[in-house]
């Protein structure tokens, strides 16, 4: 197998027999062993439970089956519940926490064949942009490994972009996935919220989280699409949807768009700076491809990553009174009392910035604070929400901006937060609206991938899907690697 | 000076549903500690809640039976505090928006006149598990079985004056919720608890006194012996001088007494917001209408009915509609022919003494509405005494739901003679025994009557027509 590989290739390989299920996991679990020492963007591997699913998919092969995700390899980000396997969420609190059951993402990619290797590095319940608040150490770019991943599904990110997995689970709160994926130079995509199930994958901030696939490219991205995807009883947030495209995409491959489209482009994310020439470049490819591109406003954009932080705190600070050591997860050595129990386990369970977050949060929940905080937060939310409503009156999809820099040198963040939410600066509106958006790279800076974002109208993944996977067939951006010339 | 308290209610009414609301775990009571607390139960990492419908639609039932507004759209939220038995360190509730708006009942104290009684609202939320502190010495046990059981939590208007009326309250509630079906009524498995808002005020002042809260009282009895305590303690500290404070107290039965349990002065904060794990909850007009043509005919109604077409008295009445159990053996006995005074009379007095002697619930009872009827028409047809009627209950208890009446009437030989032939011989009998009797009957003294009576009653072990053989002895005089 050519590292590098993408899903559909790998795919199209075994179902001509190059090589079976299990040649290509030992072959990914050799990869592991001797290249993610300096990367970590590991924390569980499962190497023996994934060659028995390997084994099991040959043998389901040799009697006939022939779907496309059939023994594909792939790696969860570690905030998936996974039965019987290590869960950590990052974070010392479950760093003993063995799940009891799958989430809804990991059954339906078992269901559909796919043969999960191991469990990713990430930030501390998914809250950074760094990789760098996870228990389990920080994540190396594969690019530079003095530089962080990004983050929060930084494991996930580096893993695709050294070419150990050619595809990864993730999850997107604020940016988490596009972030990373725009540090890393590779696909991801943060579908509508309620598209896909948040059973089982751990809560951060329960109005914003939403999974989705990060891999090489758009291709791919809408093959996990439609495997991760899906209305679930046990979600009273997930949606049920009847898109025809997305098993179309699945099975077919991206069809070459209709018609071409007009592009918005918001004024507020295209301010000068130096990172900017990346997706100005592709501004002029959308141009030759024959889109249109028209400037339009989202007027709230800059209230939105307070916005998002007063939200996502709130939710996070009680999505995470679970944690008390009573039953599951770390504990306090001897503990005198209930209140010592609950405060030692969580003063030693949790790190700075999850403290953080939660204070945060139990500050505007607060009597006296509520009004002006959360419900002050809900109010400007709705208004951004509207903010896309009205741009997407005259265009059919945005295109900005993924993340304000390329990959940081590690510890350059660390002790300003602040500097550090700055990063989610061009994703969290979309997420407040619970728009999807696809991060794909578009260039590099300071020989550092760059990424650019399509941020579509609720439930349309097939447009940013397809104008990625056009761009895709006219660039190369997507198929540049550590470690080979520029 | 003279006192008034002022007293409001919160009750919790457990729902009758299978399930919890929202898992899929059990909710029947008594299994092995933690052996209905499923992951979701359990606050595991990643689950989420989704709504059990049936607990919406009981919820609407007991809206719709107190006259209240159906809210159509209502919002759960997230009550935020960390306990040992609350797994998920928040508890899932109704906070500004719960489904039921304002309502009310009108309830009678006993020998007390009527009092409407307001009701602020009724919303729902999961209840908390239970923790265990006297199992193992030095600690605390959880137990999460009852973690997610759905209450509906019935929030009064401080509308009540006496112990009496609060206690009548909570009766009623109890009575509706068992009527309409969403709850089992059980209060020594907790099923229905309550907590007691109370306050004194001197007679005629408008403002209310501060207030303290009674937690956890599971009967009817505590409710009143623990709000009558209450007064009497708020009274004793007003009228030495002294201030009532803010605070949550604890009734101990065992003591008759209550006692702090934590200040209120500082009072919570629980940091309320809707719970984003779940939508709004929608409710259409049309489930509303559903609900209310399949409600049963409440107490009140059905009280007026066995006083306006039945004819029972009043304290009758309200005793056999007080419980839907009752009331629905008593219908089943009418249809069936009884007459309605006799009936209840019956149910009131020999079943329930036997009922109560064996600690059965009237669904258990052996004597049927069918046989009751049957009994109370060999009555009402003279064949049976009310003392042989009594031995025929007897063997109807033994023998069961299958039993024939007549047949046992037959083969116990508990018809009443009415062969007028042979009693006048057991008459002459008596008569040429006790001579000198006979004389004091004739010459007036008419306790000599019963002393016959009584005789031939011995004779006939019972089964002599009183009236018949009363007539007899007239007739000689």
């Amino acid at each position: 197998m050519k590292k590098f590989s993408t899903l559909r290739t790998m795919s199209a390989s075994l179902a001509q027999g190059d090589f079976s299920s299990v040649e290509l996991i030992q072959d990914h679990i050799a990869h592991i062993h001797n290249e993610d020492a300096h990367l970590n963007s590991f924390i569980t591997l499962s190497a023996e439970a994934a060659l028995e699913q390997a084994a099991a998919a040959d043998k389901l092969r040799a009697s006939g089956d022939t779907r496309p995700t059939l023994g594909l390899p792939f790696a969860h980000k570690d905030i998936f519940c996974t039965n019987g396997v290590l869960t950590t969420a990052g974070s010392k609190m479950l760093s003993n926490f063995v799940a009891p059951y799958d989430a809804t993402v990991v059954s339906n990619m078992a269901a559909a064949g796919m043969v999960c290797i191991g469990k990713t590095n990430m930030d501390e319940f998914a809250m950074g942009s760094s990789n760098e608040t996870s228990y389990f150490g920080s994540v190396s770019n594969p690019w530079d490994t003095q530089r962080v991943p990004g983050g929060s599904s930084g494991g996930s990110a580096a893993a695709v972009a050294a070419g150990l997995v050619a595809g990864a689970t993730g999850t997107d709160t604020g940016g988490s996935i596009r972030q990373p994926a725009s540090l890393c130079g590779i696909t991801g995509l943060k579908p509508t919220y309620g598209r896909i199930s948040r059973y089982g994958m751990i809560a951060f901030a329960s109005s914003l989280d939403q999974a989705g696939p990060m891999t090489r490219d758009a291709e791919d991205a809408a093959l996990m699409l439609s495997v991760m995807a899906g209305f679930d009883p046990k979600d009273s947030t997930s949606a049920q949807r009847d898109d025809a495209w997305l098993g179309k995409m699945a099975t077919d491959g991206i069809a070459e768009l209709d018609q071409p489209l007009t592009i918005g482009l918001p004024e507020e994310y295209f301010q000068a700076g130096e990172h900017m020439h990346a997706i100005e470049a592709a501004k002029a490819e959308l141009e030759k491809l024959g889109h249109t591109l028209k400037s339009v406003s989202l007027p709230h954009t800059q209230a939105a990553v307070p916005v998002y932080y007063v939200l996502a705190s709130a939710e996070a600070s009680t999505n995470l009174s679970r944690y008390d050591g009573v039953r599951f997860g770390h504990r306090c050595d001897s503990p005198q009392s209930l209140q010592d129990l609950y405060e030692r386990s969580r003063e030693e369970g949790f790190g700075q910035e999850v403290k953080r977050r939660i204070l945060t949060g139990t500050y505007t929940l607060s009597v006296g604070y509520f009004d002006a905080y959360y419900l002050k937060a809900q109010k400007i939310r709705r208004l951004i929400a509207e903010d896309f409503n009205n741009a997407f009156a005259g265009v059919d999809l945005l295109l900005a901006p993924t993340a304000p820099t390329p990959a940081f040198n590690k510890n350059q963040l660390t002790d300003d937060p602040v500097a550090m939410y700055q990063q989610d600066l061009y994703t969290v509106p979309s997420s407040l609206a619970g728009l999807p958006a696809i991060s794909i790279p578009c260039g590099f800076s300071q020989g550092m991938p760059m990424g650019m974002q399509l941020i579509a109208p609720a439930f349309r993944e097939d447009l940013p899907l397809a104008l990625a996977a056009q761009f895709q067939r006219h660039t190369d951006w997507h198929l540049r690697h550590p470690g080979e010339e520029l | 000076m003279s006192w008034e308290a002022v007293i409001g209610l919160e009750i919790h009414v457990q729902l009758a549903t299978q399930s919890k609301i929202f898992s899929g775990a059990s909710t029947a009571y008594g299994a092995a500690p933690n052996a209905q607390a499923c992951n979701i139960d359990l606050g595991m990492p990643g689950v989420l809640p989704v709504l059990n419908e049936r607990a919406v639609e009981l919820a609407i039932r007991f809206g719709l039976a107190i006259d209240a507004q159906i809210n159509l759209y209502s919002i759960f939220d997230r009550k935020n505090y960390f306990y040992a038995d609350l797994p998920k360190g928040y508890q899932i509730s109704q906070f500004e928006t719960p489904i039921v708006g304002a309502g009310q009942v009108t309830v009678t104290p006993e020998n007390g006149k009527p009092r409407r009684v307001g009701i602020t609202r009724a919303h729902l939320e999961e209840d908390a598990g239970k923790s265990v502190h006297d199992l193992y010495p030095g600690q605390t046990a959880v137990d999460l079985n009852r973690t997610g059981t759905p209450l509906l939590e019935v929030v009064s208007e401080p509308d009540m004056r006496t112990a009496q009326e609060a206690s009548a309250y909570f009766r009623q509630i109890h009575t509706l919720a068992r009527y309409i079906g969403i709850c089992d009524g059980n209060l020594a498995e907790g099923s229905m608890r309550c907590d007691a808002n109370v306050s004194v005020r001197p007679t005629g002042q408008e403002a209310f006194g501060e207030r303290t809260e009674i937690k956890n009282i599971n009967s009817f009895r505590f409710v009143e012996q623990a709000i009558e305590h209450e007064i009497a303690r708020q009274i004793d500290v007003l009228e030495a001088g002294g201030r009532i404070h803010r605070e949550t107290r604890l009734y101990d039965p065992d003591k008759d007494e209550t006692r702090s349990m934590r200040s209120k002065e500082l009072s919570n904060d629980y940091r309320y917001f809707p719970d984003p794990d779940l939508m709004p909850l929608t409710i259409s007009e049309a489930l509303v209408e559903r609900i209310r043509s399949e409600l049963p005919e409440l107490p009140d109604a059905r009280c007026a009915r066995y006083g306006d077409q039945l004819g029972l008295s009043a304290s009758d009445a309200t005793a056999i509609s007080s419980d839907i159990d009752r009331a629905d053996f008593f219908d089943a006995a009418v249809s069936a022919g009884a007459n309605a005074k006799q009936c209840a009379n019956w149910i009131m007095g020999e079943l329930s003494a036997y009922l109560n002697k064996q600690a059965m619930p009237l669904s258990a009872s052996p004597v049927t509405p069918s046989l009751l009827a049957q009994l109370i028409a060999r009555v009402e047809d003279s064949t049976l005494s009310s003392k042989t009627a009594k031995t025929l209950f007897d063997a109807l208890w033994e023998e069961g739901p299958s039993a024939d009446v007549d047949g046992l009437i037959s083969s116990l030989n508990l018809a009443q003679m009415s062969d007028d032939g042979a009693l006048t011989q057991i008459i002459d009998d008596l008569i040429a025994a006790n001579p000198k009797q006979f004389e004091e009957l004739r010459g007036g003294k008419d306790k000599m009557l019963g002393f016959f009576v009584g005789q031939v009653m011995k004779a006939t072990q019972g089964k002599a027509n009183p009236q018949q053989v009363n007539e007899i002895i007239r007739a000689k005089l």
